[in-house]
């Protein structure tokens, strides 16, 4: 039934072939740098944390097995997880009150969660040593109401690391969170209440189910991000928080042992991918459970 | 009714209003600080002075790292436009099954912790000699900044109306003429922010800087984290002021650019 194409179509394909082709090409200069910078250093570094002086080996992650890198993991766990919590308590009133805006009030609010973005973490995190200082806005405050005589030592530690780093991640919730809020049909909630139930009740058992979707994936972002960072709880940790990234930082650049620094990046990398799938998981059991009703 | 409502969420706003201010009253806290007289970064400061601008610019060190920085950003945004925009015309264009795999090795740098990029980055650059170089710092902020370009770039192309261009190539333009007469002029909005965003992720890149970069090459980043491990030293409240400054050029910038092309959009 098929009638031979005549040559023009024949030609016409061919040219387009050509033009896909050459299109395609296009990408390679980035791909090329990419590979350069983080796909072949990563490959290599995955074979580096497999080999030691005999050769092939599995010393390199054996010797993470060790009480101080377990209390590293430990602290960053903590660190990544308090930040996640505290990023989504703080970040769901602001997400919602963007949701509930105007336009106007919603662009001047969006100017308060975008500024952070554009500003460096380094600068960021100098502003919270600034304000958690000895001489602090802070310890100042806290010595005018009487409740402590002395100035604390909040710049260094835990507390001045999670602060800092809530800072730093909170927009990156916002973001995803506020969008998926957007994308709630507003008709479900305003039906609940023309049957009947109060505002509160329509937020919470209409309203605040359909989020979760959006407020997890803002979640799983920063705590992924806050499980590799490094640069704010390596300023405002003053030396007692030791998290992974910083341990990584320590053996490449104090101690040049290159095995040692691989297999604690492929430990981070094997790490983050588990909590991502149990998140995952997690999730999916989640909307499962959601489909039932 | 309406303000019923409204007194009833009063504590949702304040809650909102606190979490907002949070997030920009500690950044705008340094720029009083920068003009204090005192050494130490008291608040309010006990008295006014330009003394920590003056020591910055009286500094050979911090200038030198500050024109270290503002080159590699300039590169960087030159070179991430360029190669961003070829990238994202090819993706949209040539609609290859490859696509979806380029497309993720793309996001790549985006993704992967910013310390694991640095070390792989170490030691790659220790075997072939890039290390503290200008060429190796372009590259790797080059590759951190390709997927912001993509993304911008890209969207831009799927909004755009590639009718016009067909309709320029069946009047005998060239593909390349078709799209420095034709699709450029309609994207130089996209193309204006992606390049800002490329110049700041390079300006205000840390990590990578401070694993290959030091000495006379080490970045206004690299030199800043080192000066705050030691100490808080108020000349970096001076260097702080300036860079907030410049993130709210860049960001007005960028809100200038989305409207053009809005207003273009809808024109």
């Amino acid at each position: 039934m098929m009638q031979p194409k005549p040559d023009n179509a024949l030609a016409i394909e061919r040219i387009a072939r050509r033009e896909a082709a050459s299109l395609g090409a296009l990408s390679l200069p980035a791909l090329l740098i990419i590979a350069f910078v983080v796909l072949v250093p990563g490959i290599w570094l995955i074979g580096y944390s497999f080999w030691g002086r005999g050769g092939l080996t599995l010393d390199n992650f054996a010797q993470l097995f060790d009480a101080s890198y377990a209390r590293s993991m430990i602290v960053t766990l903590q660190l990544a997880g308090l930040v996640t919590l505290l990023c989504a308590l703080l970040g769901y009133p602001l997400s919602y009150v963007l949701l509930l805006a105007g336009p106007r009030m919603r662009a001047f609010l969006f100017c308060f969660v975008l500024f952070p973005l554009w500003t460096s973490v380094l600068v960021r995190t100098y502003a919270w040593q600034i304000i958690l200082q000895r001489r602090g806005i802070v310890n100042g405050f806290l010595i005018w109401l009487g409740v402590i005589e002395t100035p604390l030592p909040l710049a260094n530690g835990f507390g001045a690391a999670v602060t800092g780093m809530v800072h730093v991640m909170l927009p990156f919730l916002i973001m995803p969170l506020f969008a998926s809020m957007k994308a709630i049909d507003p008709a479900l909630t305003r039906a609940a209440a023309s049957l009947g139930a109060s505002p509160t009740r329509a937020f919470w058992s209409v309203f605040a189910p359909m989020s979760v979707p959006g407020l997890l994936s803002g979640m799983i972002i920063v705590f992924v991000l806050a499980l590799g960072f490094y640069v704010t709880p390596a300023l405002l940790g003053g030396g007692r928080v030791i998290t992974w990234a910083m341990r990584i930082e320590q053996s490449l650049m104090t101690s040049s042992d290159w095995g040692t620094t691989a297999a604690l990046g492929v430990a981070l990398v094997v790490v983050a991918g588990l909590i991502l799938a149990l998140m995952g998981r997690v999730g999916g059991l989640h909307r499962a459970l959601g489909a039932e009703k | 009714m309406n303000v019923a409502r409204h007194l009833r969420r009063l504590w949702l706003y304040v809650i909102a209003a606190l979490v907002a201010l949070f997030l920009v009253a500690p950044i705008a806290l340094i720029v009083p600080m920068s003009f204090s007289a005192s050494e130490f970064l008291t608040f309010p400061p006990p008295g006014w002075s330009l003394r920590w601008y003056q020591a910055y610019l009286g500094s050979v060190e911090w200038q030198r790292a500050t024109w270290v920085s503002l080159r590699i950003a300039l590169c960087t945004m030159v070179l991430a436009t360029i190669i961003g925009a070829l990238t994202s015309y090819g993706l949209h264009r040539g609609r290859l099954r490859l696509n979806g795999a380029i497309f993720g090795i793309i996001l790549l740098p985006a993704v992967v912790p910013a310390v694991l990029i640095a070390v792989g980055a170490f030691v790659l650059f220790a075997r072939v000699g890039l290390n503290n170089t200008f060429t190796g710092l372009i590259l790797a902020h080059t590759a951190l900044a390709l997927p912001f370009v993509v993304l911008l770039i890209g969207s831009a192309m799927r909004q755009y109306d590639w009718d016009l261009d067909r309709a320029a190539r069946s009047l005998g333009a060239s593909p390349l003429r078709a799209f420095i007469d034709v699709v450029f002029p309609q994207m130089k909005f996209s193309f204006l922010s992606g390049a800002l965003v490329a110049f700041l992720t390079s300006f205000d890149e840390v990590v990578i800087s401070i694993f290959i970069s030091s000495g006379d090459r080490a970045t206004l980043t690299k030199k800043m984290f080192t000066a705050l491990r030691n100490d808080i030293d108020p000349v970096i409240a001076a260097i702080a002021t300036l860079l907030i400054g410049f993130s709210v050029v860049v960001m007005v910038l960028s809100i200038v650019a989305a409207r053009g092309r809005d207003a273009r959009a809808s024109g």
